[in-house]
């Protein structure tokens, strides 16, 4: 297994890998920024053009206040406003498995940028198959730590589903880059990868 | 901060109803110091009733500004950092030209005879101002309410000429229900036999429907659950319901300070302003605008439901406009935006210095 050490960005390697995809003065949509953390380091930078978009009100306001253009709004509301193609990238972060319609959001995304950077956890690996088969219940791990009942995440998928449905769309991946903790994966990602990153555009 | 209300005299404003007004006044006050690259002005546009005096101790009456809670050192709008200019309204009764100034051809009060004025007008007026103060770009405009109407205009109307607006509970248009409060207040002053057609000065002001129609005003200002807060079903005097005093104590105070024709020049010009007015869509009057928006509304404010905001948030982002907006949680009403102050200081601070960094 070919290992590359991945240094922390903010505290955390999908971050680190989205920051160093993002290219420099593009123009850059964070959908479910929180506290705009990552907008705010390549504003300062990236010199990017940052825009943000979150749901919970004590993350906008504190989004604002660092500066960063933040619409206080869910996803989907927030994607159906913007023209075609006005983003260089559009961020979704950790967030596409608590969506209500992953497809409509992603189709969105690939509306409104040229490119959509996407961050999973990914539910193949092999730690949560473990946990499903050992315990005959809802896996519960690192990677997914709630309780089925109080879980934010409604779709779970693996790599393979998203390299499914990219294909199935006619989607191009310019870049994926798997991760087990700070550590990058390239052997078997649906089994090892705890998160992927997607880099994709629409054709 | 001990501040003075100055006063400014143009020659002439044209109008938008095609007359021009001439000569004419602006009163206003100004905070902190234009630094040198003169890039740090910032113009605060007041609501319906408001004044110049926005922040500081005013030096003959020892009044504070109506939003000295976010205008001062290390406040919200930080006059240690910050030029900060607010100037009262064209139409207004406040210094600057109204109906109730002297018309030089009669040497008498306007009256009814001064020019309905816009909200554009009142705007052109600022420019007018902020260029006299040797200004040619603002950092930002912002104001709540009807404010916010004018923050707006501004950024569409000289998109060259100021790099952020805050809009805080406004609209891009008023709704009928917004001219229904209007028009009950300007038929409580019209129906007082006082108003005399809006010839009463040197006479006896309609102060009754002025007091009326301030009262109808302070309830569309408030919540459902401020004034049971407020006020819940105590009495005052045996038999007064408490928020029966209030209102009646707000009403006649206001007649001290504010003409009655004002009162009908203003309301009228808040009703008329929409910006989609001639264009195919809200969309279609940001084509031009080059600033970028701190939008706020605020829960529980039912006179500016936060919907109105957010219909200009939402056009703003179909131009890919750079736009922040939060709906601020409040059981204030339309007043929250007077009252929470902390929340609006810290989205208001980090925005003017992102602004200031990156667009100055």
């Amino acid at each position: 297994m070919s290992e590359a050490f991945v240094p922390k960005l903010l505290g955390r390697s999908d971050y680190a890998i989205i920051g160093a995809i993002v290219e420099p003065k593009a123009r850059v949509l964070d959908l479910g920024c929180g506290e705009g953390e990552l907008l705010a380091w390549l504003a300062e930078n990236k010199r990017v053009d940052a825009r943000g978009v979150e749901i919970e009100g004590s993350k906008v306001r504190q989004a604002i206040s660092r500066g960063v253009s933040v619409f206080h709004s869910d996803i989907e509301d927030a994607l159906a406003d913007l023209p075609d193609q006005a983003f260089d990238y559009v961020i979704l972060s950790q967030t596409l498995q608590e969506s209500r319609a992953p497809l409509k959001v992603l189709r969105e995304m690939l509306r409104v940028g040229r490119q959509a950077i996407v961050a999973f956890p990914n539910f193949g690996h092999w730690s949560v198959r473990l946990a499903h088969l050992f315990t005959g219940r809802a896996p519960k791990t690192k990677l997914f730590p709630h309780d089925w009942f109080d879980s934010p995440n409604i779709h779970f998928f693996t790599v393979d589903d998203f390299e499914g449905l990219v294909q199935l769309q006619h989607w191009t991946v310019e870049k994926r880059i798997f991760l087990q903790g700070a550590r990058q994966v390239t052997l078997l990602p649906n089994l090892f990868a705890e998160v992927a990153v997607f880099l994709v555009r629409s054709s | 901060m001990i501040t003075e209300t100055q006063i400014v005299q143009f020659d002439s404003v044209a109008l938008d109803c095609g007359s021009t007004l001439s000569p004419v006044d602006v009163a206003y006050e100004t905070y902190g110091e234009l630094n040198t690259r003169r890039n740090n002005a910032i113009l605060i546009l007041h609501a319906f009733t408001g004044d110049a005096h926005a922040a500081g101790t005013d030096k003959i009456n020892g009044v504070a500004g109506w939003w000295d809670s976010m205008i001062g050192p290390g406040k919200g709008f930080d006059t240690d950092k910050y030029f900060v200019i607010c100037s009262n309204i064209l139409g207004g009764c406040r210094g600057s030209s109204g109906p109730a100034s002297i018309n030089p051809e009669t040497g008498c009060p306007y009256a009814m005879s001064f020019p309905p004025v816009t909200i554009p007008d009142m705007v052109r007026l600022q420019k007018m101002l902020v260029n006299h103060l040797g200004i040619e770009r603002l950092l930002a405009v912002a104001g709540g309410s009807m404010g916010a109407m004018q923050a707006l205009e501004w950024a569409v109307a000289y998109p060259d000429a100021v790099a952020a607006s805050i809009p805080i509970a406004g609209t891009a248009r008023h709704s009928p229900q917004q001219i229904a409060f209007n028009e009950v207040g300007r038929q409580a002053i019209m129906a007082d036999v006082d108003w005399n057609e809006g010839d009463y000065y040197g006479k006896r002001p309609p102060a009754r429907g002025l007091a009326v129609a301030r009262m109808v005003g302070h309830i569309t200002y408030m919540s459902d659950a401020s004034m049971r807060e407020k006020f819940g079903r105590r009495l005052r005097d045996r038999d007064q319901f408490e928020v029966e005093s209030y209102l009646r104590y707000r009403g006649n105070q206001f007649v001290d300070r504010f003409d009655a024709n004002s009162y009908i020049y203003i309301t009228k010009a808040m009703d008329y302003f929409d910006l989609t007015a001639g264009r195919p869509s809200l969309s279609a009057a940001f084509d031009g605008v080059k600033s970028r928006f701190l939008v706020i509304s605020f829960s529980s404010d039912w006179l500016y439901p936060s919907y109105q905001s957010l219909d200009v948030v939402r056009a703003l982002r179909g131009r890919n406009c750079d736009v922040a907006y939060c709906d601020l949680p409040s059981t204030y009403g339309h007043d929250a935006f007077l009252v929470n102050v902390s929340e609006q200081t810290e989205l208001v601070r980090g925005f003017l210095a992102s602004t200031f960094r990156e667009r100055s």
